[in-house]
Formats: C-alpha cells, sequence, structure tokens
C-alpha cells in the first residue's frame, strides 16, 4: 500500500497528527476538560464550513475557529463546573447549527459535509501535510516548554497561583493548543470522532498508571498506532479509516483496564514497575492497588466523578469488600 | 535573621469580593512560633492565608513575611491549600509531590536525583512513603493530606501555611497529623499557621492562638485569649469557655 503516493501522505499526516494530539489528551484527561475538547470539535466545523462559504480553504477555517474558541474558553474558566458544561453545550449545539446554516447555503456541500464530519485522511495534499507538520511541531514545542506549569496547575492550582503560575495564561495557551489538535485530528477522523483520537490514547496512558512524563510520550505512541492501524485495517478491509480509530480507540480504552491472571490489571503491573527508586514499598503498592482498579478507572476517565474520597476509615474496608465480590 | 518576624501585619485591612474580611488588623509573630488560626467559616481564614502567600494585596496597611514583602518571600513559604477534590487520580503521590518541584518555570516536568531525595525526605517526615507509590484516587483522605503536608515541607520552608490540614480526619489521626507537625515544625525551627476548627486538636502543639471574628483578629497566648471575656469581645456576643479537668476547652455561645 506504500506504492501510492496518497497513502504515504496519508502514513505521514497520522505521525503529525499524534504527536500533538496524544499528549494534549494526556492533559484533557488530566483537567478533566474532555468535554471542552468535544465542544471545540464542532467550534471547528462550524470555522471550515464558514470558510469554505466565503472562498478560503476550509483547512484555515478549521484551525482558525477552534483555536480562537479555545483561547476564549480558557479566558472565561473558573466557574463551577456544572455552569461551565452547560454553557460548553450551548455553545456546542450552537456552533454545530451555524455549521448546517453554512452548508445549506452551500452548493457542493454532500461531499465536503462528510469530508468534514468523518475526515478524510487519503485526501490529504503535500501542501495540506506541510501546515498539519508546522502546526504539530510548533504545538509540541509549545506543550513541552509548558508541560511543567501546566501540570502543576492542573494538580494543585491554589499551591501553583500561591507560586506565581499564571493560572489563566496557562488556561488560555492550553485550550489553544486543544483548538490546534482538533483541527488536525479532525484531517484524519473528522470533527465528530476528535475524541477517539485525541482523548482516547491520554484515557488509556492514564488507565496503565503512567508517570506524567512516559503518560505523554505514550499518549502520543499510542495515538499513532490508532491512526495507523486504523490506515492499514482501512486498507485491508476497505471500511473507512474513522470507523478503525473509532474501534481501535474503545478496544484499547477497554483493554487498559483488564485484568490478568488472577485479579491482576496490566496498570498495576506497569504501575508497580515505574517507581525504581523506592523498592519495599512497590510490591506492597502493587498489590493493593489491584483491588480499586475499576474505580480508579472511572476516576481516571472523569476525574469529577472522583468525589467520596473524605472517609479514611472506609478505604481499607472497602477494598476488602471489594476483593471479597 | 531570627530577630526579624516571620509575620509582621500593620493596620491590615483586606477585601474579597468587595466585602471586608479583616479590618485595622496590626499582629507580630516571631520566628519559630507555632500559631493556631481560628474562627468561624468564612470569617477570613483562607483570606489572611491568602495574604500572607501575596496573592491578596491589603487595601490598606502593610504585610512582611521574613522582613520581605509576601510576593518576595514566596520561596520561604510552604502551602497546604485547602483541598477537596484535587485532580490527577491516576498519578501516584510520587507524581503529585513532583509536580511541585520547580512547578512555576517553564519546561518538562523532569525531575534530578536531588528532587527525588528531596521528595523522599518530605515523605519521610511525614511516614508517607509507604503509599506514595500508589494512585491518588485510590488514597483515604487521612493519606491525602499526609501527602499534602509532605509537599507542603518540600525545600525545607521557613514558615509553613497549613489551611485546615486536620479537616476531614477522625480524632486519633487529627492529633496524630497535628504531633507530627508540631514535631517538624520543632525540629527545623519553622513557623507555622494552622488553621483549624477544633482547638482541642492543637492543644500543647501550639505556642499561640490566633482568633478571627468580624474582621478583627486577636493573637495570643491560649490561656489569654480563649476566655470567656476575650472571645465575647471578640465576637460583640457572649461566649462561653469551658475547661474540663483534663484541660479540654469547650468553646460555647448563647443563641448562637
Amino acid at each position: 500500500m506504500l506504492e501510492y503516493e496518497f497513502m504515504r501522505t496519508a502514513f505521514a499526516a497520522s505521525v503529525f497528527v499524534a504527536l500533538l494530539a496524544g499528549p494534549v489528551g494526556w492533559f484533557l484527561v488530566l483537567r478533566g476538560q474532555a468535554f471542552a475538547g468535544h465542544a471545540l470539535s464542532h467550534i471547528a466545523f462550524a470555522g471550515a464550513a464558514g470558510a469554505v462559504l466565503a472562498g478560503f480553504s476550509p483547512l484555515l477555517g478549521l484551525f482558525g475557529a477552534s483555536v480562537i474558541a479555545g483561547g476564549a474558553m480558557g479566558a472565561i474558566e473558573g466557574r463551577a463546573s456544572a455552569q461551565r458544561d452547560v454553557a460548553i453545550g450551548l455553545v456546542l449545539s450552537l456552533a454545530l447549527g451555524f455549521g448546517v446554516l453554512f452548508l445549506h447555503l452551500m452548493t457542493r456541500s454532500a461531499s465536503l459535509a462528510n469530508a468534514l464530519l468523518f475526515g478524510n485522511v487519503l485526501g490529504v495534499s503535500p501542501s495540506m501535510l506541510v501546515s498539519l507538520g508546522v502546526f504539530a511541531v510548533g504545538g509540541v514545542a509549545l506543550l513541552a516548554v509548558m508541560s511543567r506549569p501546566l501540570l502543576f496547575a492542573s494538580l494543585q492550582p491554589e499551591l501553583a497561583e500561591a507560586r506565581g503560575v499564571k493560572l489563566r495564561l496557562l488556561s488560555m495557551l492550553f485550550l489553544m493548543l486543544v483548538g490546534a489538535a482538533t483541527a488536525e485530528c479532525a484531517q484524519i477522523t473528522g470533527v465528530l470522532l476528535v475524541f477517539a483520537l485525541m482523548v482516547g490514547p491520554g484515557a488509556v496512558a492514564h488507565r496503565l498508571g503512567l508517570s506524567p512524563l512516559a503518560g505523554l510520550v505514550g499518549s502520543a505512541v499510542f495515538a499513532l498506532v490508532e491512526a495507523w492501524g486504523g490506515l492499514v485495517l482501512s486498507w485491508w478491509t476497505d471500511a473507512p479509516v474513522s470507523f478503525w480509530i473509532a474501534l481501535l480507540g474503545a478496544v484499547a480504552y477497554v483493554l487498559s483496564g483488564v485484568r490478568i491472571g488472577r485479579g491482576f490489571p496490566a496498570s498495576a503491573c506497569l504501575a508497580a514497575g515505574r517507581e525504581s527508586w523506592d523498592k519495599p514499598e512497590r510490591q506492597q503498592a502493587s498489590t493493593r492497588g489491584t483491588d480499586n482498579d475499576a474505580r480508579n478507572a472511572v476516576a481516571c476517565g472523569w476525574s469529577g466523578s472522583a468525589g467520596g474520597y473524605d472517609g479514611n476509615a472506609g478505604s481499607g474496608a472497602e477494598s476488602s469488600r471489594r476483593r471479597g465480590g | 535573621m531570627t530577630d526579624t518576624p516571620a509575620i509582621a501585619c500593620e493596620g491590615v485591612t483586606l477585601e474579597r469580593d468587595g466585602r471586608t474580611v479583616l479590618a485595622d488588623v496590626s499582629l507580630t509573630i516571631p520566628q519559630g512560633c507555632f500559631v493556631g488560626l481560628f474562627g468561624a467559616n468564612g470569617s477570613g481564614k483562607t483570606t489572611f492565608l491568602r495574604a500572607l502567600l501575596g496573592l491578596l494585596p491589603p487595601t490598606q496597611g502593610r504585610i512582611t513575611v521574613m522582613g520581605q514583602p509576601p510576593a518576595q518571600a514566596a520561596c520561604h513559604v510552604g502551602y497546604m491549600p485547602q483541598v477537596r477534590t484535587p485532580a490527577g487520580a491516576s498519578l501516584t503521590g510520587y507524581d503529585l509531590l513532583g509536580s511541585d518541584i520547580r512547578g512555576d518555570r517553564w519546561g518538562l516536568p523532569w525531575l534530578r536525583a536531588s528532587d527525588r531525595a528531596a521528595i523522599k525526605e518530605a515523605l519521610e517526615a511525614v511516614d508517607a512513603t509507604v503509599f506514595a507509590a500508589r494512585r491518588l484516587g485510590e488514597l483515604s483522605g487521612g493519606e491525602r493530606q499526609r501527602l499534602l503536608i509532605a509537599q507542603a515541607l518540600i525545600g525545607n520552608p521557613r514558615l509553613l501555611l497549613l489551611d485546615e490540614p486536620l479537616a476531614s480526619l477522625d480524632p486519633v489521626r487529627m492529633r496524630d497529623v497535628a504531633e507530627r507537625i508540631g514535631t517538624i515544625a520543632r525540629a527545623r525551627g519553622m513557623t507555622v499557621i494552622c488553621s483549624a476548627h477544633d482547638l482541642n486538636a492543637l492543644t500543647g502543639v501550639m505556642d499561640s492562638v490566633l482568633y478571627v471574628a468580624r474582621g478583627h483578629a486577636r493573637l495570643g497566648p491560649v490561656d489569654e485569649v480563649v476566655t470567656s471575656a476575650s472571645l465575647s469581645a471578640l465576637y460583640g456576643a457572649p461566649v462561653e469557655v469551658c475547661r474540663s479537668p483534663s484541660g479540654r476547652i469547650l468553646v460555647a455561645a448563647d443563641g448562637l
């Protein structure tokens, strides 16, 4: 399949997309902003449709709309999460509504709509590949520079603020990066399936219990495997690339929580292996870590649901109850 | 150097959302002093701590920390914020403490050997090494709180600001954590301001109490501040302070 230029371009485009989308997704999951990422993809759709209607390239609309919207979202950050979700949801549907309107006003809407919504990685031209590469390399460089304060601010916002970290600036920069990653992903999966390639790999890295640096690298690798896997499977089966990516994403997410052997999840073995500077405790950590894997998996995917830490006495009892049942 | 007070407030007024939280407060806390910070919910305990960190500039008056303006003294200050639902359930205690190291500088979250040593030392100080490799989502409330105290201890700060470190702990663990903090502070000559709800959890550990109510603050030894007369004056309402034979203190207010 590599004798065809469009396939080589598609494989190369996947590298750029995975490089940026994976690590950005890892932070999205950590910060509990997966929904914001999903909303940005819909805004990107409206931007692309609007750009085509106005006579520009859809790629310009994709990047422009999602990066600007990301910056705006970061600027209004800090409200209660329930209120925020409603606001994001409303903006999301508004954007999709405008996208539909723009498509309606265009004559050649059917094929464009299909490409925007579900992706057309086989249609990536060499010039588009250059733009994807520029955004990916720039985005990864920015993320690398801001990853330490962003990690600190995500885990402990009050403490970070006390140490002089500019929370709002970080939040804006990060969501602009999410916008860029969304626009990149949309080239491969289409706006509707950005979640699979951006959030899926990051969530897998969290479920496996990787440390921050390993998680960032790991999520880029998982994203690349998903994207290339999707291309190869699509070549063999003739089913759309986006379908395979979505399927691979879901399978990887499920597998990352599966227990191997006698109740040992893959994640516990990995987590146990990574702290080489604390051997005695490590053993204990790995065996105790197995009990709550299911609960933890949910908690790490959606950090909002990780409540109920308050009762310290109840935890041990709960663990043993889970083990029994 | 030890002559410089750890904290000096001169006529400090603090406002939050247009509301005056503390009005014209003057107080001096010497170095090496363990201060228990008390007051009702919303009385301004957290606001006061934030002002000491330089996050909230006073509308009037002057605050100095270690003889410097708060923002410049921040490198000498360890802070444990009042957190209820921290993110990062899939990460470990090592990751949590590691995120703090040079967390205010740009770059990759890379740890040097010396950083790891600092993390280990802070974990050992609060006996948290045993569970530091477990995921945060699996830890109990008390275990998390010990990790957060360890985090505040990284870098051996000279001033430790702890916002409700004993909240949601059972009485035995509460006492255990309080004594642990007290021992570490004494051994390292640290100044500690520790906000709490229960006076008894900190008796014997703290040198002074700082009571805040209705915009006023009163600092002094427990026996002077926690009396019926003193607290009644502070609250502007009759407050009764009872002491049990074992030394336990009960603060009760009529009609409240």
